[in-house]
């Protein structure tokens, strides 16, 4: 059996589309998801013109609140490029140098101010976008209803801020500017106090009308202490208490180098296995083999052992490659191994199944990509991302091919978090044996046909 | 049938089924040791289905074959050769797992027999067709086996290499291998088969010399008697119902 391994292993040596997918394939899949995972995402590029006249303030009751800040809360969710016109705006959002260009028009303060009286209109900003494809609308609609949510938030707090600052004047009082005068109020704490102070002094027949100032004035204090967090609380009236009722997940980085590997494995060993088979068979080389050179067992054997060793060894060379981006849990090498040996086996027993049931090397690759890729495709599909029953179709069919059990298996190997490792190497297990049961009755029709 | 007493390979009521096609209906056959038989036949005679069960790559549904004087090798009709590996590679491998004493001499045996010594480094992918049907029978020759069975050996060669094939394969006769052939080419039976094994439709209809064919064809179909080989092998084949 060794001879026809190193055989094998000597045909991948002669084929450079083979070595380029073996060899390249890791390196390039870890330098994708490694820059991808290593880098924050970046902030969305957006054009911004501001065209709000310096000093103009929002209204807050008889105060204002200066204007600066909205456009520092903007540059700081995403990253602006500061145009001097409308007409530049659009050439950066034309030549894709920019996701968008947001405007805020000169009328904007004074239509945030006209909320508060009897002829209200309503403050827009413009966005300029260049739509051109549905993702990147989808992508461009996602982050100016995220950006525009935040500057609303923030103008609420701004308006609450100072509305809670104008009722401890009322409550407690203090100093006041008016037209850069200081006035001082008096507050219904103080007010209280003098009238309940001056209270002997009003004759018995007045204090009835006195008590009901003083009551109304200490009722209105109190109640009028509890309204600057109610008001603080309009600002964001709902907030997210998130209780997760699974076990802790990993980080979407390990989540996503487990992804990578699975999908690594499900190709390079799949395909390996499924073509090796395949190509004896291709070769005319099956018959002669299986007349007394070697059993078909062996000769099962041996392919699957070629897939695993191989799919093992890329793997490796990923998460090595991945290491140079993210730190990896090295002390949990060996659940790495028992991760990968098990998913390279199921996959390798997959593709013996499909390499024993095709004629050539090309039926059986495209065969392997049309029933692997859309799998690897559902087996992301989350719960209650479709409905109920096809969710149920789509575990079914996902349980039935190694890919589901494999990512799961390689993301509890690479990261404690989660659920335990146990199931899916189990699972894997199971799909192995029934894999290499179809495949050694597929061989026999192999061999008559 | 030609006497057992000294058969290097046996063959007894030999039956395959295809589903309900009979692809072989109590097939009898023997070599002797040195001996080269054509085994000819329309399409579908069962032929390769004979051959294959000879080889031990297909198991009969009824019937049994026996080699006393040890293996068979076995040259299947296409060649069964790792296109991607050199001359030498396909034979060291195959003598490999043959488990043969001594590999690399057995291949350079085989390299000198079949002439294929300047080749040895090249791709098979890039041999013209002869020679990859050369390192086919050399596979096929590796364990110095006492029959060698070919399906159609000189299927896709031009005239001279035709010769050279019949040339060696007639010098392995003569050495004592038992040579068992088949072929679509009655001439070429005619000319290098000592005995000929006539098929059809799954039944062995004949087995002799190709004179003894002649004569029984001269029994058979007097008509046809007079033209060549391939015109009375047709009548033959009429006049018994094929």
């Amino acid at each position: 059996m060794r001879w026809l391994l190193l055989k094998d292993l000597q045909l991948l040596r002669r084929s450079p589309l083979q070595a380029v997918l073996l060899v390249a394939y890791p390196i390039l899949i870890a330098l994708l998801i490694g820059f991808a995972i290593s880098r924050e995402p970046g902030k969305p590029r957006v054009a911004f013109l501001n065209e709000i006249p310096s000093g103009a303030r929002i209204a807050a009751g008889d105060g204002k609140l200066p204007a600066v800040g909205v456009d520092k809360r903007i540059c700081s969710q995403v990253e602006c490029v500061d145009v001097a016109d409308r007409a530049a705006a659009e050439a950066k959002v034309r030549d894709g140098d920019v996701l968008a260009a947001l405007i805020l028009p000169a009328d904007l303060i004074d239509r945030l101010n006209s909320l508060g009286t009897l002829n209200p209109e309503t403050p827009e900003v413009e966005v300029i976008v260049n739509e051109e494809n549905p993702l990147k609308a989808q992508a461009v609609d996602d982050r100016i209803t995220a950006l525009l949510s935040q500057a609303n938030l923030f103008i609420a707090r701004q308006i609450a801020a100072e509305g809670g600052r104008y009722l401890n004047l009322i409550v407690d009082g203090g100093n006041f500017d008016v037209l850069g005068q200081p006035v001082e109020i008096l507050g219904l704490r103080a007010s209280a106090s003098i009238l309940k102070a001056l209270r002997p002094a009003v004759p018995e027949g007045q204090r009835a009308e006195l008590d009901r100032v003083i009551r109304f004035a200490t009722l209105a204090r109190d109640n009028l202490d509890v309204a600057e967090p109610l008001i603080d609380r309009l600002a964001q009236p709902i907030a997210v208490d998130k209780q997760s009722i699974s076990a802790p997940t990993p980080p979407l980085e390990i989540f996503a180098i487990a992804a990578a590997a699975a999908l690594t494995l499900t190709f390079v060993t799949l395909l390996l296995v499924a073509g090796s088979l395949a190509l004896e068979r291709e070769e005319n080389t099956f018959a002669r083999l299986t007349g007394g050179l070697v059993s078909r067992g062996a000769l099962l054997t041996e392919k699957i052992g070629l897939g695993i060793a191989v799919g093992l060894a890329v793997t490796l060379l990923m998460l090595a490659g991945l290491q140079l981006f993210v730190d990896l849990e090295w002390s949990r090498f060996g659940l790495w191994l028992a991760a990968i040996l098990l998913a390279a086996a199921g996959f390798a027993c997959a593709g013996a199944a499909l390499g024993a049931g095709a004629r050539d090397v090309r039926a059986v690759s495209l065969l392997a990509f049309m029933i692997s890729l859309p799998i690897a495709l559902l087996s992301l599909v989350p719960s209650g991302a479709v409905g109920a029953g096809l969710y149920d179709a789509i575990r079914v069919l996902t349980a039935l091919f190694p890919f589901k059990p494999a990512l799961e298996a390689l993301t509890a190997a690479l990261d404690p978090a989660g659920p335990g490792i146990g199931g899916p190497l189990l699972h894997l297990a199971i799909l192995a044996l029934a894999y290499a049961a179809l495949a050694r009755l597929a061989l026999r029709r192999f061999a008559t046909t | 049938m030609a006497g057992s007493a000294t058969a290097a390979l046996e063959a007894h009521k030999l039956v395959k089924r295809y589903g309900a096609h009979e692809a072989l209906r109590g097939v009898n056959f023997a070599a002797r040791p040195g001996e080269l038989v054509a085994v000819i036949g329309p399409n579908g005679a069962g032929k390769t289905t004979l051959l294959s069960i000879l080889a031990g790559t297909l198991r009969p549904d009824a019937g049994r074959v026996e080699s006393p004087n040890g293996d068979v090798g076995w040259v299947p009709q296409q060649a069964a050769l790792y296109r991607r590996l050199t001359v030498e590679e396909n034979l060291l491998l195959f003598a490999r797992l043959e488990k043969l004493g001594d590999p690399r001499g057995s291949v350079e045996e085989m390299l000198r027999l079949t002439g294929l010594e300047e080749r040895r480094g090249d791709l098979v992918s890039r041999l013209s067709g002869g020679n990859q049907q050369r390192v086919n029978i050399a596979i096929g020759l590796l364990g110095r086996p006492a029959v060698l069975l070919l399906d159609e050996p000189s299927v896709g060669l031009d005239p001279r290499q035709r010769a050279r094939l019949w040339e060696f394969i007639a010098g392995l006769a003569g050495g004592g291998t038992s040579v068992v052939f088949t072929t679509h080419d009655i001439q070429e039976a005619e000319r290098y088969g000592r005995r000929l094994l006539v098929l059809a439709d799954g039944e062995g209809l004949f087995d002799g010399s190709a004179e003894q064919l002649r004569a029984t064809v001269r029994e058979e179909a007097p008509e046809a008697a007079g033209g060549d080989f391939e015109t009375a092998f047709i009548s033959y084949l009429q006049h018994r119902g094929h």
